[in-house]
């Protein structure tokens, strides 16, 4: 039977704020264990709550930039479970009054894994639900025969990001995630690392008969650490669930864990096994009015991707494909910009990043951050092909050059005597030497086949060692040879 | 001199005149305990040494505010840094508080000294202190009866002239019915008039601290120091703090006195009905008007408030897991065994009833039923006192139906011991003040004192303390003492 899959993602995001949601302790990654730690975070008898401005701030924003309304007024609700990471047994969240409510994104088609781009051919928008803020728990260490806590964490803020159900595959759960991510990163909301549990995501999936109208029963898979993670984990999960149903097995609505290593998720807590988190509003806190900040707010508002995209391709002259693959990433666009403002050929300049820097930063594993290569570097380099100082073929080399030992592309040139050629009578006595011994060819041409010029060209740039200029090349050998 | 008999003002008054050291307080004070407090047992913890210090301290530096170098008592819920703080429960013996609670910290601020813990129910949990874990508090009237509660230590320690003045809180009426039943002042101010910040909670949005004194001045000048708005609690008002001593006495006159009819009920003790009225004479002699107001809902605020107030506490008690602080079950074999046991063998049963009770009525297929009903319940009744005080500037009411009763007497049947605070649940539910002052004593089961409620508007504190002074200077009630010695 041929099946369709219905996915909604809830999206944990830890804000970039200075201190925690509800106290003054720093909100630090990676330092000693519960060095961040005060009555409040660590929900000591007596102690209360008082919110981060900040927080609440870039979480409005974050709601700006997907296009959310913003509440005038949203409350905070306590959320009870037991668990020995959550200080207070209850998590001070969000219920029915969030700060957040719709928006959504359209999928950049650069955000899909690159083997699934050929495949995109429309723009598809995903709606989102809402978006709360919350408190993050801390995080539990087990040792042989103890477990510890880290409270570090513990009170810090969590933004919450709720999809409609309109994913239907897990490309585009990846390319949802990266969009999103992305769009984090241009408003300065967090970091977003997902394998540094900055970003988490839980993801909900069924499959239905295509055509059947209601939806299939709702699995909840969690533990995913990457994004690449969770288009495997779904694509595991749907196939899991399709060949159940093909068995004539019926699936019942359960939480599952992905294991990364085996590739597979497996059974974490049935239906019945779920939590009641008996909510009710957080009696220490005041409802929050919005209005007073969400002027400023706005203002904050930073370009977004595509507007980004729009601009990169009026004022720099871009190709649609290359600015789409440059905002896409921020440090990557941004990168861009730096150079190209500076560049004598901005489209030249994306396209060695586009082609050149991504590809040697990907067979090498680096992060941009870690790239040889700096704008500095890309724009002198840029500067010697249009002066005509070295051609593309020299340019290619040293751009190699440039990546492996960091030098600047001027050390490069002078140390390999790199220079091209553009000297009309050296590179005449070239293809002199070149016609006298390709006689049979040389005719060829004469009699008319002017398509074997290319075959003369090739074998100049090699006498020259490559460094003749392939274009004045080009031009005596047809001023000698095609009257 | 016998200086435990002062009053806070007598005493603070006296230290800034140079008349009496602080030194000479504590130790007067400390020896009165050792006479009394065998038998009234209204403190959990007494640090003496500590006392003398701060006493010794105050003597000789100079003067910080209002309170300085007078002794006052704290309720066993309140952070003190570097103290125990047990709320009278298993769960928290050994727990020392790292931290000062804001009231604390105006406390010190003022200048006073902080002279002990006082016994209580257990988390707050009870009308009678019988649910302490640790010991039973006498009341110092009729020591084989209660002394009223949660805040049962204060009041008994205030009665018994074991302190100067204590503070208590007030969830449902635990501080108010206390001091109704030991004879002394209890005042309940309005909900966000003082920082529950240190204050360990049990209904977050019922919980007020507030002074347990000798007399209403002592009350007002308490107050004073403990009010405003404090940054580390959310829910504190921004108004500005009134001088409550500045307006205590300008006296009745013109003011108008609602009794609401619902508060006058069958069942109540004809002797305290009897009082309650005599009261409310005393002040239309002095030149208030008496008006018959309604409050229609009361007769809901019971089932509203264990309701709302369970679903908070079940809540707040969860961080009592064995996993950070407190009391932990040995061996446990896993997470959950050790959350079970620590909870069942650390908390008491009033305390369990609770946090079940609280969990039920929050749980997915009850939450509406009840807890949503129970929130509507609540605005109805905050809807009430709104028009009442349409009509009336304070209203009067008995502060408990009954005078205190024995210990053991009702302990079997929580339902007859809820309804203890059944003229006093209604305030914390709309989040009003609320005062009690003694208004005289029934003769028929012994000596037992009796209190009048004033009741004020939201911020009427001004108001309610003038009303209770001039009660207070036009009767001899407050003046008199129990017969212990």
């Amino acid at each position: 039977m041929n099946y369709e899959a219905t996915i909604g993602l809830e999206v944990h995001v830890q804000l970039k704020t200075y201190s925690k949601m509800f106290c003054g302790c720093a909100n630090i990654y990676g330092d000693a264990p519960n060095s961040h730690a005060c009555p409040i975070c660590l929900g000591l008898p007596g102690a209360l709550p008082t919110p981060n401005e900040q927080a609440l701030r870039l979480t409005a924003l974050t709601g700006l930039m997907l296009s959310c309304e913003i509440a005038p007024r949203c409350k905070f609700d306590r959320k009870n479970y037991f668990y020995a990471d959550m200080p207070k047994n209850y998590q001070i969240s969000q219920y029915d009054l969030p700060i957040c409510l719709g928006g959504g994104l359209d999928l950049m088609m650069e955000c899909y894994p690159k083997d699934a781009q050929k495949d995109v051919t429309t723009t598809k928008h995903i709606g989102l639900v809402r978006i709360h803020l919350e408190e993050d728990v801390g995080k539990s260490f087990h040792f042989e025969d103890s477990t510890g806590v880290d409270f570090n964490r513990a009170g810090t803020p969590l933004m919450e990001i709720v999809t409609q159900p309109e994913i239907n595959s897990p490309e585009e759960a990846f390319a949802f995630l990266s969009t999103l991510r992305n769009t984090l990163l241009y408003g300065n909301v967090s970091d977003a690392d997902m394998e540094k549990g900055q970003l988490r995501c839980d993801c909900n999936v069924s499959v239905r008969p295509v055509g059947q109208k209601e939806f299939g029963t709702k699995i909840e898979i969690k533990n995913m650490n990457s994004i690449s993670g969770v288009r495997r984990a779904l694509a595991y999960e749907i196939e899991r669930q399709k060949q159940s149903l093909d068995h004539g097995k019926k699936l019942t609505q359960e939480t599952r864990r992905w294991d990364d290593a085996t590739g597979t998720t497996f059974l974490m807590r049935s239906k019945e096994m779920a939590h009641d988190y008996r909510y009710f509003p957080e009696p220490d806190l005041m409802p929050v009015e919005t209005a007073p900040w969400l002027d400023e707010v706005r203002k904050q508002v930073p370009e977004l991707p595509n507007a980004r995209k729009r601009r990169f391709m009026e004022q720099f002259k871009l190709t649609e494909y290359n600015a789409g693959v440059l905002v896409a990433d921020l440090e990557l666009a941004d990168f861009f910009e730096t150079a190209a403002s500076r560049s004598k050929n901005p489209n030249t300049t994306a396209n060695w990043i586009v082609n050149d820097l991504l590809r040697e930063l990907g067979a090498t594993g680096k992060p941009l951050s870690e790239s040889p290569i700096r704008s500095a570097e890309l724009i002198e380099l840029v500067d010697l092909t249009e002066s005509g100082k070295i051609n593309s073929k020299q340019a290619r080399d040293v751009f190699i050059e440039m990546f492996q030992t960091g030098k600047k592309p001027g050390v490069i040139v002078e140390e390999k005597g790199l220079s091209q050629v553009s000297d009309a009578g050296a590179i005449e006595k070239f293809c002199d030497e070149i016609i006298a011994a390709n006689t049979k060819i040389a005719a060829d041409i004469k009699g008319g086949n002017t398509k074997a010029i290319g075959a003369l060209v090739g074998q100049v740039m090699k006498l020259s060692k490559g460094k003749a200029n392939p274009a004045m090349v080009n031009e005596i050998l047809k001023k000698k040879l095609v009257s | 001199m016998s200086l435990h008999t002062w009053s806070l003002f007598q005493a603070a008054e006296a230290i800034r005149r140079k008349e009496v050291s602080s030194t000479d307080l504590v130790k007067a004070l400390l020896a009165r305990m050792e006479k009394v407090e065998p038998r009234v047992q209204a403190f959990l913890h007494i640090n003496a040494e500590n006392a003398l210090e701060q006493a010794r301290l105050c003597d000789a530096g100079s003067a910080k505010g209002l309170l300085h170098g007078v002794p006052v008592a704290l309720k066993d819920i309140l952070n003190v840094k570097g103290q125990p703080c047990t709320c009278a429960s298993k769960i928290l013996k050994g727990y020392i508080a790292p931290y000062d609670a804001t009231t604390v910290v105006r406390l010190r601020e003022a200048g006073a000294v902080l002279l002990g813990r006082t016994n209580m129910d257990e988390f707050a949990m009870g009308s009678s202190t019988e649910n302490s874990a640790y010991q039973k508090t006498h009341n110092p009237w009729d020591l084989e009866r209660i002394p009223g509660g949660s805040s049962g230590g204060s009041a008994a320690a205030v009665a018994a002239d074991e302190c100067l003045a204590a503070l208590g809180t007030d969830t449902g009426g635990s501080i108010r019915q206390p001091a109704a039943l030991c004879g002394c002042v209890g005042l309940k101010p309005t909900y966000g008039r003082v920082s529950r910040f240190g204050l360990v909670a049990f209904a977050s949005s019922l919980d007020q601290i507030g002074p347990l004194t000798k007399n209403v001045r002592d009350a007002a000048l308490l107050l004073g120091v403990l009010a405003g708005k404090d940054p580390l609690d959310s829910t504190t008002l921004p108004d500005a703090v009134p001088d409550y001593m500045n307006t205590l006495e300008q006296g009745v006159k013109g003011l108008r006195l609602g009794l609401p009819r619902e508060y006058f009920v069958d069942g109540m003790d004809p002797e305290v009905e009897k009082l309650i009225r005599a009261a409310a004479g005393e002040l239309q002699k002095q030149g208030a008007e008496i008006v018959k107001i309604s409050l229609p809902h009361t007769p809901h605020a019971v089932a509203a408030y264990y309701v709302i107030a369970t679903a908070e506490a079940s809540a707040n008690l969860a961080r009592f897991d064995g996993v950070r602080y407190g009391y932990r079950a040995n061996d446990p074999v896993d997470l959950l065994d050790m959350y079970g046991r620590t909870r069942a063998e650390g908390f008491g049963a009033e305390v369990k009833r609770r946090i079940v009770l609280g969990t039920y009525v929050l749980s997915s297929g009850y939450h509406d039923a009840c807890y949503l009903r129970a929130q509507k319940v609540r605005t109805l009744i905050r809807h009430d006192f709104e028009q009442a005080f349409q009509k009336c500037d304070a209203i009067l009411t008995p502060t408990s139906p009954t005078p205190a009763f024995k210990i053991g007497e009702k302990t079997e049947d929580p339902l007859q011991m809820y309804l203890a605070d059944i003229f006093t649940i209604a305030v914390n539910l709309a989040g009003i003040c609320g005062i009690s002052v003694p208004c005289g004593f029934v003769k028929n089961v012994g000596k037992l004192p009796v209190g009048l409620q004033i009741l004020g508007p939201s911020l009427g504190e001004e108001t309610i303390l003038r009303i209770a002074r001039a009660y207070e200077q036009a009767t001899p009630w407050h003046k008199e003492k129990p017969g212990l010695l």
